[in-house]
């Protein structure tokens, strides 16, 4: 009786073991699958550059123009690297993205707070909020030279004011949707209105400020290359005119793509954190 | 964890009106209790007992008239009073034992205090297996349950209750409905619960209000003199709860259910008033 019970233990296992391998396995395969569309969608880009600098090379009106290609672009991101070029320039524009996007997250959370708590600030501030959003932070570029002393400070502030409403919004919408009873609950709790904002509201809503900042990310990264077009002389932007005006595009066509593998670094960190710090299961 | 002392609680000619030009939602309504005691309010819905259950929690202002715990107003929450509610509302960021400690962080306790403190609190529950997992893993039940516990570790002298126990299943809510009790009478905290279930009722009270009318009034206060464990079953329990049902139709002024029909889905079915 005793082998019989050992016996269906053993069954048991077995098959639990079985079971988690075949799990396993198909987690693995699902991963190498992704990895493999992953790098294939990065292959056929690569594929069509080259044929782009391919077609370029080959017709008389363009062959100047043949640097653009990945070939010549490779060549050129050692040297610059080894000139410290592309350290710099990232350095630079990244220290100017930073600025720019912590001066928006200070700013955007308690407005984006405000915005979803309180129904007199939120009718108040619709229509200016409306219509400031809607002018291209580029716009804002001669004020900002003539209000700020250096372009640098200058250039931040673009960044900050294009990259303040994802935050503000994303903030005021995840707060609209937080359970009302949680704030009734912690009240009964004896929560003090710190409280409610740095154990409830943040927690509740850090997913959807994740969200906003990834946007303001995105936001930030793409007005930053134009505002460093001009009057600066560092970072992505500049190398990039700078590469265009010494007609160096095998230099242009590298930093281009330094651009695009920072902003690609900086989304999926950004997706990684919000992955990271949801509480949302599925 | 220590017994408590539970509350003397008064409430005289209290009156409710959500605003000005709104129905008065109860009228005069005068209750008291002596500490450690558990009053059960019921009535269909509408009759005000939720709204009489926020204002003693201090979640709710009154119109007019006292509310009195221990001879002090209420005009605010405190942790000498939780309130658990139909649904658990926990926090979905944090585990069971955050969730039970949440309260007793606003109250500045030191950690490892709260540490202490929660773990003896999730034993009384039943829940040591799953302190550690996200409340978003358990059933409604243990949900139900980790609110318990955290209303619980504020070591309150009042346990507040609108219907807690309406959205689980039977059995789940049969065996909450003896533990909480069970707890509070081990405790010595008093309980005031609001529900529709006449069976909830004279399972859990010490005393069951029958509230009717529009605007509400409490009609009746009737004593449930049973010994504890009370099971279902028990002829004695049966014959209580045939007792407050022809009552509470009494003063509803509505017909007695016939035998058949006095099934418990009837019942509840009657006092929501579908």
């Amino acid at each position: 009786m005793s082998n019989g019970k050992a016996d269906v233990a053993n069954t048991d296992t077995t098959a639990a073991s079985s079971q988690a391998v075949k799990s396993t396995a198909a987690t693995a395969k699902s991963v190498g699958k992704s990895l493999f569309n992953w790098a294939a969608g990065l292959a056929i880009l690569l594929v069509l550059w080259w044929f782009g600098g391919y077609l370029i090379e080959i017709n008389p009106a363009t062959t100047n123009f043949k640097d653009f290609g990945p070939i010549p672009t490779f060549k050129a991101i050692p040297y610059l690297l080894e000139a410290g070029k592309i350290q710099a320039a990232v350095f630079t524009s990244g220290y100017r993205l930073g600025a720019g996007l912590l001066i928006a997250i200070v700013c955007g959370i308690p407005i984006g707070i405000l915005l979803g708590r309180s129904k007199v600030f939120r009718e108040l501030s619709n229509s200016p909020f409306q219509l400031i959003r809607m002018i291209s932070p580029l716009s804002w570029e001669p004020i900002a030279v003539i209000v700020f002393a250096t372009w640098n400070g200058a250039i931040i502030f673009l960044i900050a004011v294009a990259a303040v409403w994802p935050v503000v919004f994303a903030t005021a919408a995840g707060l609209a949707k937080v359970d009302p009873a949680w704030f009734k609950v912690a009240r009964n709790l004896g929560a003090k209105p710190w409280h409610m904002v740095t154990q409830i509201i943040l927690p509740a809503i850090l997913f959807d400020i994740l969200t906003g900042v990834r946007l303001a990310l995105g936001v930030g990264w793409i007005v930053l290359v134009p505002a460093e077009f001009l009057g600066v002389t560092s970072g992505l932007g500049y190398s990039i005119a700078d590469a265009r005006e010494t007609l160096s595009y095998d230099h242009l066509t590298a930093m281009v793509l330094t651009i695009g593998i920072m902003g690609y670094i900086l989304d999926s960190s950004c997706a990684m954190l919000i992955k990271r710090y949801s509480w949302h299961h599925s | 964890m220590e017994n408590r002392s539970g509350v003397q609680i008064s409430i005289k000619d209290l009156t409710h009106r959500y605003t000005a030009r709104s129905p008065i939602t109860f009228d005069k309504v005068n209750v008291s209790a002596d500490p450690g005691e558990a009053l059960v309010i019921i009535g269909r819905s509408g009759c005000g007992k939720s709204t009489l259950l926020h204002i003693l929690a201090g979640l709710l202002d009154k119109t007019s008239g006292t509310v009195q715990i221990d001879g002090k107003d209420v005009t605010a929450p405190s942790s000498r009073w939780i309130m658990m509610f139909q649904a658990p509302h926990l926090f979905p960021w944090m585990t069971v034992e955050q969730n039970v400690g949440t309260g007793l962080r606003f109250a500045r306790w030191p950690e490892d205090k709260i540490k202490n403190r929660v773990n003896e609190v999730i034993g009384l529950v039943h829940l040591e297996e799953f302190a550690r997992n996200n409340t978003q893993d358990l059933s409604g039940g243990q949900q139900q349950r980790v609110a318990l516990a955290r209303s619980l570790v504020m070591e309150p002298d009042m346990l507040l209750l609108d219907e807690p126990f309406s959205a689980l299943d039977a059995f789940t809510r049969a065996t909450l409905q003896k533990d909480v009790r069970a707890i509070s009478k081990q405790l010595g905290v008093n309980l005031v619960m609001v529900t529709h279930d006449i069976d909830e009722a004279v399972i859990m009270a010490d005393r069951a209000l029958v509230m009717a009318g529009s605007p509400g009034k409490i009609v009746h206060d009737f004593k449930v003199d049973l010994d504890d464990p009370r099971e279902r079953q028990d002829p004695t329990v049966q014959e209580m709860r045939a007792r407050l049902m022809q009552i509470f139709h009494e003063a509803a002024g509505t017909p007695a259910a016939s035998d058949d029909e006095d099934s418990d889905a009837a019942t509840e079915a009657e006092l929501v008033g579908n």
